[in-house]
């Protein structure tokens, strides 16, 4: 249902949104809870707003791809399930799912935020491979960020898990301390364009409005690592700009959050 | 012998018993079983002298005639207009329920209400197969623009209205906006921004509260500490 486009798009002009907040100003809660499932090697939580998104990382052996005998690998599944929002449908996943898992993905890998070489065992035969699964809980907007946030939670928790030295066979009940070999720590922030004007965090209402979308991914030095467009309204490179500046103040606000979050 | 089982405003669940004995009557949303009185909803109990009726906590919106609702308009037909109603089923709205001035065979219809456009319609007559008739004929009904459109549980709906309209009044009053409740649970404010948010933010909370009694104090307080 789309309702309030254009009072959206109004407000904006004015700098102004339907639930009073700043333009670039994140909803509360941010709520970020780890290890919430004992059957995954890392998991965790974040709630922003209303926003709810689970992540879960997987770690398993698997034989090298035969042009990277070397490596390991990394794969990011996002499901959209139909209890998070009445829009979602059960089945295939949906485009807006592929769209989800391929932008976290994107950030991770192009920043090479996992040394792959790391992860392999024995080249060409043996490489611990890392599935990163994102649930949708609910969405109240801005699946997109949180589900980011969530994946980079789950990634910075993740333990290996007990592997017989003779046998090779893995015991995933119980955890080594050995972390996952994070080099960078990649974070997507979404900037909405609305009526010409710039905002963060959207609701579902807003966004809905939206003209046009730049998803930043950026590591904790601001090194840019993915950029998804989105929306049908084309961007100009001042806006581009002006958008990739604000991505990267609010991805130091939401790392700051996440780190709290992680230490506590 | 009869006996109550339950007490007025109790929360039941569906199947859980109310009544035993002949000698109280079911009322809406209860059925009989020999001679017990079941809850088909979960809701609140009211007694009202023999006959017990169970008011639901949620449930869909079902479409009745006279009702007073905001729909949103989905198609655009030869002689007029579908509109979504927040129900399982789409409504109708005819040209000639829609406007009171002649409106000529070649004119666009898009130009009185285009496709998106949300309207205030009532509904004129519901057939048996739930094909919704409406009309825009009425002062009080037209097509929305500006303002915001919320939607709440369409069963908190007479709650939000209160008694003989005591509630939206007090809302309108302190807020200063302009209020119009559907029936099907989309409510349309208009205002200032910071007054639509107030307005809306009372209303999310009558919503979560109307189970509760003292609501229009609730309300006062509310709306005056914000003031």
């Amino acid at each position: 249902m789309i309702v309030n486009k254009e009072t959206i798009a109004e407000l904006a002009k004015e700098n102004k949104r339907l639930d009073n907040r700043a333009l670039t100003e994140f909803r509360q809660p941010i709520l970020v809870e780890t290890n919430i499932s004992w059957t995954a090697e890392g998991s965790a939580r974040v709630q922003i707003g209303e926003t709810v998104v689970m992540a879960g990382v997987k770690l398993s052996l698997e034989k090298p791809y035969n042009d990277t005998p070397d490596e390991g690998g990394i794969m990011v599944n996002a499901e959209l399930s139909p209890i998070a929002s009445p829009e979602f449908e059960s089945g295939p996943p949906s485009i807006k799912a592929v769209e989800l898992a391929r932008v976290v993905d994107r950030g991770i890998r192009e920043a090479k935020a996992i040394d792959l070489k790391k992860l392999c065992l024995v080249p060409g035969e043996k490489a611990w491979f890392v599935i990163v699964d994102i649930i949708s809980l609910n969405d109240g907007g801005n699946l997109l960020d949180v589900a980011g946030m969530a994946a980079l939670a789950a990634l910075k928790t993740a333990r290996f898990p007990v592997v017989d030295p003779e046998t090779g066979a893995i015991d995933y009940k119980q955890k080594t301390d050995k972390s996952l070999p994070l080099t960078k720590e990649p974070l997507p922030i979404t900037i909405y364009k609305v009526n010409g004007v710039l905002l963060v965090d959207p609701t579902n209402e807003e966004e809905k409005a939206y003209e046009a979308r730049l998803t930043v991914g950026s590591d904790a030095k601001g090194t840019i690592s993915a950029l998804q467009k989105g929306g049908e309204v084309p961007l100009s490179i001042t806006e581009i700009g002006k958008m990739v500046d604000l991505a990267l103040e609010k991805a130091s606000f939401l790392r700051k959050e996440l780190n709290k979050a992680l230490k506590a | 012998m009869s006996e109550l089982l339950v007490q007025e405003r109790n929360v039941v669940v569906p199947g859980e018993a109310l009544a035993q004995g002949m000698d109280f009557l079911p009322g809406d949303n209860t059925y009989r079983e020999k001679d017990q009185i079941y809850s088909k909803v979960l809701g609140l109990v009211s007694v009202s002298g023999r006959v017990i009726k169970i008011t639901p906590l949620s449930g869909p919106y079902l479409p009745k005639t006279e009702d007073k609702i905001i729909a949103r308009v989905i198609d655009i037909t030869i002689s007029g207009w579908r509109f979504e109603t927040a129900t399982a089923y789409s409504a109708m709205l005819n040209v000639r329920d829609a406007t009171t001035r002649f409106v000529k065979k070649e004119e666009d219809l898009s130009q009185i209400l285009s496709i998106g456009d949300y309207a205030v319609v009532k509904i004129v007559n519901v057939t048996s197969q739930n094909l919704i008739d409406l009309t825009m004929k009425e002062p009080g009904l037209r097509r929305i623009s500006g303002g915001r459109i919320i939607s709440i549980n369409s069963q908190k709906v007479p709650r939000v209205i209160g008694r003989q309209g005591s509630m939206i009044t007090l809302i309108k009053d302190k807020t200063g906006c302009d209020i119009t409740v559907g029936q099907n649970g989309l409510i349309w404010i208009k205002g200032t921004s910071e007054g639509e948010l107030k307005a809306e933010k009372a209303i999310k909370l009558i919503e979560a509260k109307a189970h509760l009694e003292g609501l229009t104090e609730k309300m006062e307080r509310f709306l005056g500490e914000s003031a």
